[in-house]
């Protein structure tokens, strides 16, 4: 600076204030380029991951659970949603998820996808285009209700499943994003909720409601023809094995996608994603071996999974240890879940949608508020920038509360937005397939196929 | 001309199938079948849920023997597919009518 004064003859030479002024801008964009291209790639990585999660990850999961006769019934459940919750998606459900609107449901401003361009929307993902976040959100909005599928597997009729998951997306799903993402959203801890509720990656939105709703489904339809007379084997757990590897590599675009971004966060919710079905499966597992005996691959599985969706609400907030701890409970927890509750109560859930999904997703959500702490997340803050605790680990016990009401609310919605669309289909077009029908096997009678001609 | 139908374990079929082959019998038809005499089967459990499952899978050998060489058969499938436990198996015979090789029309025991 000393040498400023001399040089004042050649300031001529130097760019012009408002030349600098360029510079700099063109600076800044450049870099936000980069970050949008390296965030991006992620995201688009992550939509692709979490559609594999559907089709063919739960597909063949729940595929291989059911018997033969119903293989493609079931597998139908999931890929008939992958076209049509896009479908109701790119008309309106983006725009009842995401839109503004009241605290309880968005509005139309991006009906048929309205405004939804390559330019990021500020309010959810500032670094990437509004496409790609609907786009993963989408993915969302496919795999919930196909979750629901594994409650009333093996006897529903096809047109009643189709309307009712149809109208389920209105009357539950698009209500719960809304009040847990959406801006202004009644339990969105970051865009104005009146009840802040941590929900990284969808243990309320996805879950808790797919988990109550199958546990509505499954007793409103009554239990499958021979349920506990006759035996209901799984009849391929090789697909089923291979479904649960595919959702649990699917898993990391689901929760390390849910930061949005391809930076700390990411990687914070992929190691927590990963510890969490690892310690579950190792909990499942180990309930498993010393109460029956024999620890089995099914049960590892269904571990894996129970760990994944305890971990998804906690993913993007807690540290790695806290993410094992909720993981082995939650393997312990819904192990206990499928076996002694589930026989206790006698409902035929049939492929555990609700001991696995709903329970692992209540847990989740009640163990976010003791384990979420700022040091992972800190896009909470106080007026002057700093911080704001989290969970009870951040010495915010009245969290758990909060968490408690979200699940409450997502509970609550499951069973009565459930029982609704549930009786509006039945009355539209019975729910359940005829005793015919069922002996038979969906495959046939619904689809006219079958999933294995070995004379053929 | 006697049919042997022998119900057998399946992990003895190699031994059985070598077993015949050695005393020069050529010819016979194999199926996969399930089924359970005094077995009884055996416990499978699927997320808590157990089931009883009776029926167990075992393997069907069927082959037609001249008269003259049934006893020696019989015992050779017998001693092959012997395993001296529950579960081992049984074999039946039962009398042949005639025998007719498509190719050729030769009947009897010349067709077998």
């Amino acid at each position: 600076m000393c040498l400023a004064f001399p040089l004042m003859p050649l300031a001529m030479a130097q760019p012009a204030p408002d030349a600098l002024a360029k510079e700099v801008e063109s600076l800044k964009s450049a870099v936000s380029a980069a970050q949008t291209s390296g965030d991006n790639a992620w995201m688009l990585a992550s939509c692709a991951l979490v559609l594999l999660m559907t089709g063919p990850g739960l597909a063949l999961f729940y595929g291989g659970l059911v018997r033969k006769k119903n293989v493609l019934g079931t597998l139908m459940h999931s890929f008939v949603l992958m076209a049509l919750a896009t479908v109701v998606w790119a008309v309106i459900g983006y725009s009842l998820s995401f839109g503004e609107g009241n605290a309880i449901i968005g509005g139309t401003q991006y009906l048929f996808l309205n405004g939804v361009g390559t330019d990021p929307n500020a309010d959810y993902a500032a670094t990437i285009p509004q496409l790609t976040f609907m786009a993963f959100q989408l993915m969302f909005a496919i795999i919930t209700p196909a979750l629901i599928s594994g409650a009333y597997a093996e006897r529903i009729k096809f047109s009643a499943m189709v309307l009712y998951t149809t109208l389920w997306l209105f009357i539950v799903y698009f209500p719960m994003a809304h009040m847990v993402w959406g801006k202004g959203g009644l339990l969105n801890a970051f865009l104005g909720g009146k009840i802040p509720c941590f929900d990284f990656a969808g243990g309320t939105v996805v879950h808790i409601t797919s988990g109550v709703s199958a546990l509505v489904a499954a007793i409103y339809l009554k239990p499958r023809k021979g349920y506990g007379v006759d035996p209901i084997r799984p009849h391929n757990l090789v697909l089923s094995f291979t479904g649960a590897c595919l959702l649990w590599f699917g898993w990391f675009g689901f929760n390390a996608g849910s930061a949005l971004g391809s930076g700390g966060l990411a990687s914070s919710a992929f190691v927590a994603t990963h510890f969490g079905a690892a310690a579950a499966t190792v909990g499942w597992l180990l309930a498993e071996w010393m109460k029956s005996g024999k620890p089995s691959i099914l049960g590892g599985i269904s571990g894996s999974v129970a760990g994944l969706v305890a971990i998804t609400p906690a993913s993007g907030f807690v540290k790695p240890m806290p993410a094992l701890l909720i993981g082995f409970i939650a393997g312990v927890v819904c192990y206990l879940m499928v076996t002694a509750v589930k026989n206790k109560f006698g409902y035929d859930d049939s492929l555990d949608a609700f001991g696995v999904h709903g329970a692992g997703g209540t847990l989740g959500a009640i163990l976010t508020g003791v384990f979420a702490t700022n040091a992972v997340n800190n896009a909470l803050k106080d007026a002057s920038g700093n911080p704001l605790p989290l969970g009870l680990v951040d010495g915010n016990a009245a969290q758990i509360g909060n968490q408690a009401i979200g699940a409450g609310i997502a509970i609550a919605l499951g069973l009565v937005g459930s029982f609704i669309c549930l009786k509006v289909a039945d009355m539209v077009c019975g729910l359940r397939a005829s005793d015919e029908h069922e002996t038979e096997g969906l495959d046939l009678s619904m689809h006219g196929e079958e999933g294995y001609n070995l004379e053929a | 001309m006697k049919k042997i139908e022998a119900i057998i374990q399946p992990f003895k079929f190699e031994e059985v199938k070598e077993a015949i082959k050695a005393i020069g019998v050529d010819g016979m038809t194999i199926t996969d079948v399930r089924g359970h005499g005094r077995q009884k089967g055996h416990k499978e459990v699927y997320r808590g849920q157990e089931y009883q499952v009776d029926l167990l899978p075992k393997v069907k050998l069927e082959l037609i023997v001249p008269y003259a060489r049934l006893d020696e058969v019989v015992s050779a499938i017998s001693r092959a597919a012997r395993s001296g436990k529950i579960g081992d198996g049984k074999i039946f015979v039962l009398p042949v009518e005639d025998a007719i090789r498509i190719r050729n029309d030769d009947r009897g025991e010349a067709a077998l």
